[in-house]
């Protein structure tokens, strides 16, 4: 654009995030376009948590910029980011344990955003047939999986732009990790944007565009996922 | 038969406003983190303001109910006043802090209902038409508890209605669970932390209101009823509000019928059932155990080292003082010094538990007072000498804490807290009440030291030797792998579990060595004051202990010697002045505001580089 402001939905510029006196993000750089499904690919440990609760608010950045749509949200608390449109499914689901499925909806849901179709518990539960069994039992009671789905669901609920998950595919069964990538593309189809972390290549391969390779609380290579080059993601990523 | 129907209505009708005060604590606690010690006085207060408005309204058949709505909405709003204005400027602070901003609050409170009201009990207003008795097979009972017995289940199903139906109920829970989820979710939960508050404040300043007719007003109802209440929320299980009504009915009804078994002190019974019910539920009967906290890890507290060369010969110079002190210093003050060294080994005692063993104590004034005590029924009973009764009040005291801090390791953090607050104020009334043995509130005099020792000079050596030689072995005990072990057991109960550490023994080890220096110097407190009084056992007493650990910091070996001398000088000073609890309580406040992270925190670390050894 020609515009000093660009066209990225999502701009992250030179974080610099500290846990007390440790520093865990350095300089960390990264662009999504709208529509675009981005993974963070990296070891335990690599930055990718910090790097999500940096852009949400839950951590506040020492220095360094997020816009989202083209605003400044690096200073925002966590639900005024949310308000902006912008969804987080945390890694460890934290789905609420004593609230039943249709209250963990209720608890994500905001007003519709203009020229979308609003989410609703009924579309949602199409989305995620195994939850729409279930409505009325708690959140502690379902599966792994099950919890998955909720969370992304509720995250849904908010009517986002564009979600953020943090390993969703962790500790999931082979056959659930293939119905969350349909999930995902499904998302895509709708033009939701996506940015993941992800430790599972192939899961990634199936629903991502493009990938950055975070090493040590920084990217260190950028590349389409059909392009990824190997010797460079053994070097970051490999295990 | 009919007198046992009437007893139980009756237990029932005082379960009411005790469900009332314990739910709303339990609400704000739940969503806020916050243990509000201001909430017995929002009780208290409920029930003053009530008497007022019924006083001023035009008489009338609705009057006295329009007067109760009135006065619980002035106290919702007080509440949220609280909130608004203070409280949200701390929700960042370290829990204890915030707990010390609202003890400033019940400070200020007491002092400004006494202004306002003054201290004369107050005898409540009865409710037009319900002022008869019904008569009950022989027996008689006020309509008015009628009234109280429906009124608590209806608030219950209010409740549970607003928590599971509403939208706000939903966000409500929510919070309680998991707050940095609901806050990433879209929840501004500043409107909601505040609108908490308002309906918690509301609900303890109706249950004030509503016992106004049976109770009156008194200015002793809010620390009173905060006991209470944080028995209740134990023994109900925490966050859970048919547990509440549950353990509230339970309460009320041993009220009214240990007041036939024991005329003295039903405490000791709610005593006995909290401990039976500890024992088979630890979580509380309707409680489930609590989900971890997805919040940030607090910040690692700074390691404790042993002392450096620097440090030591600091001590050292500080030993040549006080050493030489009674040359220079006259009777009053060598008394004063005297005293904030039997604060001070206390306070030491309260820092061993609560920064190596992590566990918070709101009632360690019971074993300071309960040493105070053993040492005082000793001398005046079995006419013994001072250094048996010095050795043996310490011992007695040991028990106590080793009894009572056996429930109290069963729980960790908050609860665990309440629970020594609970027992601290049952100790207090078993001393309050019992007259006959104690003296009540006239407490026991005269108990002087041993001929030899009775000059000051020569009690303020023995005491010096005694405190600083309990305060080194406080400090050597923090250096053995026992204490290791106890830090470690603060840092992760987890990790110290799975390789195979019993972490309440170790935790219940440490609470008895505790009650047994704070046993010493309590014993130690008599011979220098010569009597003791219920006072010492008291709330007040304990978050004067609390407060002075604080003010010398929780991070420092040092800190409590600091904080005693700072907090006894302070309260010297001002506690001439009239009204100096509301100063007091206001210091607390600013003190608080000023510096949340801590007062000698933030100078403590800047002094710490002058103590290190050179690297």
């Amino acid at each position: 654009m020609t515009d000093q402001k660009n066209n990225y939905l999502l701009d992250v510029t030179d974080l610099n995030s500290f846990y007390g006196k440790a520093q865990i993000l350095f300089d960390m750089t990264l662009r999504i376009n709208r529509g675009e499904v981005v993974v963070l690919l990296g070891r335990n440990g690599a930055g990718k948590t910090t790097t999500f609760k940096s852009i949400m608010g839950i951590v506040k950045p020492r220095s360094g910029k997020v816009r989202f749509k083209n605003k400044e949200i690096q200073s925002l608390p966590p639900f005024k980011t949310c308000g902006l449109g912008l969804g987080y499914v945390p890694e460890d689901r934290r789905v609420f344990s004593r609230l039943t499925i249709l209250e963990n909806l209720e608890v994500g849901r905001q007003p519709a955003r203009q020229g979308r179709p609003a989410w609703t518990a009924e579309r949602l539960f199409e989305l995620f047939p195994n939850l729409a069994e279930r409505r009325h039992q708690n959140g502690g009671n379902l599966s792994g999986g099950e919890q998955q789905m909720l969370t992304i669901a509720r995250t849904l609920m908010g009517n986002p732009e564009m979600i953020i998950l943090d390993e969703p595919s962790e500790g999931l069964a082979p056959v659930i990790v293939d119905q969350l990538a349909a999930t995902l593309l499904k998302l895509k189809n709708e033009k939701v944007s996506i940015l993941l972390a992800e430790q599972n290549l192939s899961f990634a391969k199936r629903v991502c565009d493009r990938a950055y390779l975070v090493y040590q609380g920084t990217v260190c290579h950028e590349s389409t996922l059909a392009e990824l080059d190997n010797d460079q993601y053994e070097k970051y990523c490999s295990l | 038969m009919g007198f046992y129907i009437v007893q139980t209505l009756t237990g029932l009708s005082d379960a009411s406003s005790l469900f009332l005060v314990a739910c709303g604590l339990s609400l704000i606690f739940g969503v806020s983190r916050i243990v509000n010690m201001a909430h017995g006085s929002f009780y208290m207060v409920g029930a003053y303001l009530a008497y007022f408005f019924i006083d001023k309204l035009p008489q009338g058949p609705f009057h006295f109910w329009i007067g109760i709505l009135l006065s619980a909405l002035a106290v919702g709003l007080i509440g949220m006043i609280v909130e608004v204005f203070l409280l949200r400027r701390l929700y960042h602070a370290p829990e204890l802090f915030i707990l010390f901003a609202t003890f400033g609050i019940v400070l200020i409170i007491q002092d400004l209902s006494r202004w306002l009201f003054g201290a004369e009990d107050i005898l409540g207003q009865q409710a037009p038409g319900l002022s008869s008795s019904i008569n009950i097979m022989g027996s008689y009972i006020p309509q008015y508890d009628i009234a109280l017995i429906i009124i608590a289940p209806l608030i219950l199903l209010g409740l549970w209605l607003l928590l599971t139906k509403t939208r706000w109920g939903i966000l409500v829970r929510a919070a309680t669970e998991d707050r940095e989820m609901t806050d990433a979710l879209g929840v501004n939960q500043t409107w909601l932390f505040t609108s908490v508050f308002f309906l918690g404040s509301f609900l303890a300043g109706l249950g004030g209101a509503v016992q106004l007719p049976k109770g009156g007003a008194d200015l002793l109802m809010d620390l009173n009823i905060i006991a209470t209440a944080f028995v209740i929320v134990v023994v109900g299980g925490m966050g859970s509000i048919p547990g509440a009504y549950l353990a509230a009915v339970i309460i009320g009804e041993l009220n009214a019928f240990g007041i036939l078994v024991f005329p003295q002190s039903t405490l000791v019974l709610m005593f006995l059932v909290m401990a039976v019910v500890l024992i088979i539920r630890p979580y509380g009967l309707l409680g489930k155990e609590e989900a971890p906290e997805h919040d940030n890890a607090p910040a690692p507290e700074s390691i404790i080292r042993p002392a450096s060369r620097r440090l030591k010969t600091a001590g050292a110079v500080f030993l040549a003082v006080i050493l030489a002190l009674p040359a220079v210093a006259n009777t009053f003050q060598l008394v004063l010094i005297t005293e904030i060294a039997l604060f001070a080994l206390a306070c030491m005692s309260l820092y061993f538990i609560m920064g190596p063993g992590g566990m918070v104590s709101f009632g360690h004034a019971a074993y300071f007072g309960g040493g105070a005590y053993f040492a005082a029924l000793m001398v005046h009973y079995l006419h013994t000498p001072m250094e048996l009764t010095l050795f043996l009040a310490p011992l007695l005291t040991g028990c106590l804490a080793l009894i009572i801090g056996w429930f109290c390791v069963q729980l960790s953090g908050v609860y665990l807290a309440m629970l020594t607050l609970a027992f601290a104020q049952i100790c207090w009334s078993i001393v309050f009440q019992w007259g006959a043995v104690t003296g009540g509130d006239d407490g026991l005099l005269s108990i002087w030291p041993s001929a030899w020792a009775s000059n000051k000079i020569i009690f303020y050596y023995l005491a010096m030797t005694l405190c600083i030689g309990g305060i080194l072995i406080l400090r050597h005990f923090i250096f053995t792998p026992f204490g290791y072990t106890l830090r470690a057991c603060r840092d992760s109960a987890l990790r110290v579990d799975s390789i195979g550490i019993n972490l309440k023994r170790h935790q219940w080890f440490a609470f008895s060595i505790a009650g047994i220096f704070a046993g010493l110097a309590g014993g130690l407190y008599v011979f220098l004051k010569g009597s003791i009084f219920p006072d010492e056992m008291a709330i007040s007493r304990s978050f004067d202990f609390l407060f002075m650990v604080l003010l010398g910091g929780v991070n420092s070996l040092f800190g409590p010697i600091a904080g005693s001398a700072a907090f006894t000088w302070l309260h010297d000073t001002i506690s001439r002045i009239n009204l100096w609890q509301l100063i007091l309580g206001s210091i607390f406040i600013v003190l608080v505001v000023a510096f949340p992270q801590g007062i000698a925190g933030s100078i403590g670390s800047r002094l710490n580089k002058y103590f290190r050894d050179p690297a």
